[in-house]
């Protein structure tokens, strides 16, 4: 579904990606750690259109996609949650979503509005409050029911779990899970890599721009040479 | 408390032209992080379509529709063939393109037309006036507190149930996060550019039926009047570029009314010395704003 081929991507005279190449198949739910500074952020920001690439390609349904305008890629079938978030605290949660529906059809982003409302009850509570005065887990929660909200074929994630208290972390894994036997596709980039390998079909480690491991999710979670010297364990 | 009442209507009246250009240049700043100094241009552009069209003695009422739609086409205009070349660049390179707009605009109403201002009459309905008990309102103020007040209304309504309205204020707040979600950058600012046209064309119209002259600089004063209610309001602040317009528009009046004969000329001087009072107790002005994030 999504290929990234030897792409790279420069930051002026950094490069951040060194020709990567992974690629994700329908229905998986495929893992991307790595230490800090490793370059996952900017291979989600080079999928979704918002870095181009300088060189690479990358194919999504058989298209290619780099260089394209993010609205185009949503209106393609690509979403992602952003890193931190980035939820509107000015709009209510229920702007918020009705936003995120503007490529949809208004019966679409009615009847979506009302799927979101039944997949996250705590939201539902406050629908009409300002964003901004969500807590940290149910603000990670509208982000991510914003991007589904575009009815992605593929979601990207860019580490849900950051800066949340453990319970509401459990509460993403689940997440995590219930969207998989959706049958919906999604890459998540997360710092909790074993936990995350441990539910994914696949993973990928990415180090310095450039990917150092490949293989099926719990195997990789396993290999406790990846993470003493990569990641820093979990 | 005669003088107080007349003064305030008066006040009023003339802020409703600041408020309704500083809510467009509140709205530009909120998505563009720019500072439209080209902004007042589109006064000048309807008062050019009034004289034109009023020389060929065409009805006000097809005229005043003309001079609106001119500003909204040149702010668009401006978007497309300007901003949009250098929306990446630094806000810098965005104030310097405005300042180039602006004199640009300058030149060709100086070369095209005459240096020398252009008159036509004004209609009646500009200077008359009611008694309203111990009050004598003209006409025209009142007119000018409805429209604006009906257009601050729309613009709300606009932006709370709109899906346009709702991508202006998502993208104000973080605009890739809003190109993220589907929103085209393209669309949500040649939009605004059109609806801040809009608020200038309405704001002109206003202005100009009292003023009865088009020259090519007029729209410098009446631009710097708002892009200090903008500020006086906290930059990308809407409520706050309405409240700033008013408050300014009434301040003029009052120093002009209190001020001796002597000092009159100095009404801006005064009213500028009290805003400079505003910023130090408030330096980030009245309302807050959170951070726009440029495209």
């Amino acid at each position: 579904m999504l290929a990234v081929d030897e792409v790279t991507t420069k930051y002026g005279a950094l490069t951040a990606l060194h020709a990567v190449s992974l690629h994700v198949n329908e229905g998986e739910l495929v893992a991307l750690v790595g230490p800090n500074g490793a370059g996952k952020t900017t291979l989600l920001s080079t999928v979704v259109g918002l870095l181009r690439p300088t060189g690479g390609t990358v194919r999504f349904d058989g298209r290619t996609i780099n260089g394209l305008d993010p609205a185009a890629l949503v209106a393609a079938g690509l979403a992602l949650v952003p890193e931190r978030r980035r939820i509107f605290k000015d709009l209510s949660v229920a702007e918020n979503l009705r936003l995120a529906g503007v490529t949809a059809k208004a019966p679409d982003r009615k009847q979506r509005m009302e799927q979101m409302a039944e997949l996250f009850p705590a939201l539902h509570e406050k629908w009409d409050l300002s964003a901004g005065f969500l807590s940290g887990g149910q603000a990670q929660q509208l982000a991510v029911a914003r991007a589904l909200m575009c009815d992605p074929k593929l979601l990207l994630l860019d580490e849900p779990c950051l800066g949340l208290a453990p319970t509401m972390v459990d509460v993403i894994f689940d997440l995590l899970q219930r969207l998989r036997s959706q049958g919906r596709t999604v890459l998540v980039v997360e710092q909790q890599a074993q936990r995350v390998l441990g539910i994914a079909d696949r993973g990928y480690v990415l180090r310095t721009g450039t990917v150092v491991a490949e293989g099926a999710g719990p195997e990789l979670a396993s290999r406790a040479d990846l993470f003493e010297t990569y990641v820093g364990g979990s | 408390m005669n003088t107080f009442v007349q003064n305030l209507i008066d006040g009023l009246g003339n802020g409703s032209t600041y408020a309704l250009l500083a809510v467009g240049v509140s709205m530009l700043f909120g998505v563009m992080h720019l500072v439209n100094f080209a902004h007042g241009e589109l006064l000048t552009v309807s008062a050019y379509v009034i004289y034109g069209l009023r020389s060929k003695d065409v009805s006000w009422w097809i005229t005043v529709p003309m001079a609106i739609l001119g500003a909204v086409a040149l702010s668009v205009a401006i978007e497309f063939t300007a901003f949009r070349r250098v929306r990446t660049a630094s806000a810098f390179t965005l104030l310097l393109t405005s300042f180039a707009l602006e004199i640009l605009s300058h030149a060709v109403w100086r070369i095209g037309v005459s240096s020398k201002p252009r008159r036509y009459a004004t209609p009646e309905i500009a200077f008359k006036t009611f008694d309203l008990g111990p009050y004598r309102v003209e006409v025209w103020d009142v007119i000018s507190i409805v429209v604006a007040v009906l257009c601050f209304v729309g613009t709300a309504i606009m932006l709370r149930k709109t899906l346009f309205g709702l991508s202006i204020r998502a993208a104000s707040e973080d605009f890739d996060a809003a190109r993220l979600m589907g929103v085209k950058a393209n669309r949500v600012i040649s939009g605004a550019f059109a609806f801040a046209g809009l608020l200038a064309g309405i704001a002109g119209a206003l202005y100009l039926l009292r003023r009865g002259q088009a020259d090519p600089r007029m729209g410098a004063e009446p631009l710097l009047k708002a892009v200090i209610a903008a500020i006086i309001g906290g930059l990308g602040s809407l409520k706050g570029a309405v409240v700033g317009g008013l408050a300014l528009g009434v301040a003029e009046v009052y120093f002009r009314s209190f001020l001796p004969n002597d000092l009159q000329g100095l009404t801006d001087a005064f009213v500028f010395v009290l805003i400079a009072a505003l910023f130090v107790v408030r330096p980030q002005g009245l309302f807050n704003v959170q951070t726009a994030e440029r495209v």
